[in-house]
């Protein structure tokens, strides 16, 4: 049986992981390699890296993380942030990422993602979606920012029937495009898997948004990561049985303490959903 | 016991098929040419990208006759995702002949499922074989593929896994090993499957 994945997210800036696992006995809990080290013991399924520095100039700090995780754990590499070209995809996968996801360079130029898709294999390219909620008394969504032509200002743009639309520039830039039609259109172009998250429920560990996760699930032929909102065990196994996700991912409620992960794969294995024991 | 020789045609990363040997403690370069095949104990081929523009490389590179000499000649060879794959008569991906090694065919999962089948399956040996010495029977391995092989003889079938068909997920016959899944991101078990290439395929015949 394929099982479900339960994926921990660190945040990376600078060659360091900041929010990292204060608690755990780690020399130096802010040092990728010995956090991922330490996340592949306790059983994590794979690994997402995030590139949130801000400016160009450190971008290259990244593909150093990645190189030195990737010598040392062998469990799947997924590496976002910033990645705007097939240039940028390549370096990342020659790194030693096994799966790049693009975000915001994939609304503004839907081309690059499908060439880097094409270069690549499916498999390699993860469709990286923050959606939220759309009021039911908002002003219409504005496409602006889309070039002519975008399918965003045509058949995937935000109608009566949208429930989410898709933001970019980490959230602070409204698209006007609906993130179902989204998550449905860049699997056409390629995309192997959606990590999708919640704007509404992020950071807020109330749980995921259920309703999206499954929505989207639902709707596209391809894997679907939920994020975005998980506060406990329970939410985790949430997005795998209610939501219809692939798999959950999460930052801050592992870093709260140890065997989290293994408490999660308990919880899921007594609902009788699949998860992979680790020996 | 010459370096392990990583068949590459410069069509993505295979960095931590290479890393996996090494940490094992074991050498492995990546070779694009024949004659770099001399040298070395054993071949591993992890395929990249699409089996059209895949077996393409292979020919442009003046690759695939050498490949099949090699596993004519008996010595260690191991397949993995795409490098299974290939090992067929026939892919359905882009209707592509591959190197006819195994008889058989490549085909998509049917629609309905989720594709690529990806994440962490188990595997079911038909017997037991030695390059899965010590590894414990419920070990998941790390699977991302969209097509899965489909032998004729089902005889080369040494594995299989269920992903809403039972598939051939591990080939093996006398110096032929192949896997559908990648032991290089398969952790522990995975690092224990390259171990006992080398070891019980690799070694005992040098």
């Amino acid at each position: 049986m394929l099982t479900k994945r339960i994926i921990p997210c660190l945040d990376v800036t600078g060659g360091r992981v900041v929010k990292g696992a204060s608690f755990v006995n780690l020399r130096d809990a802010g040092d990728p390699v010995e956090l991922a080290a330490f996340y592949d013991r306790e059983g994590a399924d794979e690994l997402v890296f995030l590139d949130i520095t801000a400016s160009s100039d450190g971008r290259d700090t990244i593909i150093d993380v990645v190189e030195h995780v990737s010598e040392q754990v062998f469990i799947p590499l997924t590496v976002g942030g910033g990645v705007r070209t097939v240039e940028d995809v390549r370096k990342l996968l020659n790194a030693g990422a096994d799966k790049v996801s693009m975000n915001t360079a994939a609304v503004l130029n839907p081309d690059a993602f499908a060439a880097a898709t094409a270069a690549f294999g499916n498999q390699c390219l993860v469709i990286a979606i923050d959606a939220r909620r759309i009021a039911p008394d908002s002003p219409a969504a504005d496409p602006s920012l889309l070039a002519d032509g975008h399918p965003g200002k045509g058949a995937l743009a935000v109608g009566p029937g949208s429930r989410w639309e898709v933001y970019i520039h980490g959230g602070r830039t409204p698209t006007g495009i609906d993130a179902v039609r989204w998550a449905e259109y860049t699997a056409e172009l390629g995309a192997g898997e959606v990590l999708l998250t919640s704007m509404d429920a992020d950071g807020h560990q109330d749980g995921y948004d259920l309703e999206l996760t499954r929505a989207v699930a639902d709707a596209v032929p391809i894997p679907v990561i939920a994020s975005g909102g998980a506060g406990c065990i329970e939410h985790l196994a949430q997005a795998v049985t209610d939501g219809h996700a692939d798999a959950a991912l999460a930052a801050s409620i592992f870093h709260y303490g140890q065997h989290v992960i293994a408490d999660v794969k308990r919880s899921l294995a007594a609902q009788g959903i699949p998860t992979r024991e680790v020996h | 016991m010459g370096p392990i020789a990583i068949i590459d045609y410069g069509a993505g990363n295979l960095r931590s098929v290479q890393k996996a040997f090494e940490r094992l403690g074991y050498p492995a370069r990546f070779v694009s040419s024949p004659g770099e095949l001399d040298s070395a104990s054993a071949v591993v081929f992890p395929g990249q990208g699409a089996s059209p523009q895949a077996v393409a490389a292979l020919n442009a590179h003046g690759m695939a006759d050498p490949i099949r000499d090699w596993i004519a000649d008996g010595r260690p060879f191991f397949g993995v995702c795409l490098g299974l794959q290939l090992l067929l008569d026939h892919s359905e991906e882009g209707d592509t002949p591959a190197l006819g090694i195994v008889p058989g065919h490549v085909r998509r999962f049917e629609p309905g499922l989720k594709v690529p089948h990806m994440g962490w399956n188990s595997v079911a040996l038909r017997q037991p074989h030695p390059l899965f010495d010590g590894v414990p029977e419920s070990s998941y391995f790390y699977f991302v593929h969209s097509y899965y092989a489909a032998p004729d003889d089902p005889s080369w079938t040494a594995g299989e896994t269920t992903y809403g068909v039972n598939f051939t997920s591990f080939i093996a016959r006398d110096n032929v090993v192949a896997t559908q899944f990648h032991p290089e991101k398969s952790g522990a078990p995975g690092l224990m499957l390259y171990d006992n290439f080398v070891k019980r395929l690799v070694r005992e015949q040098a």
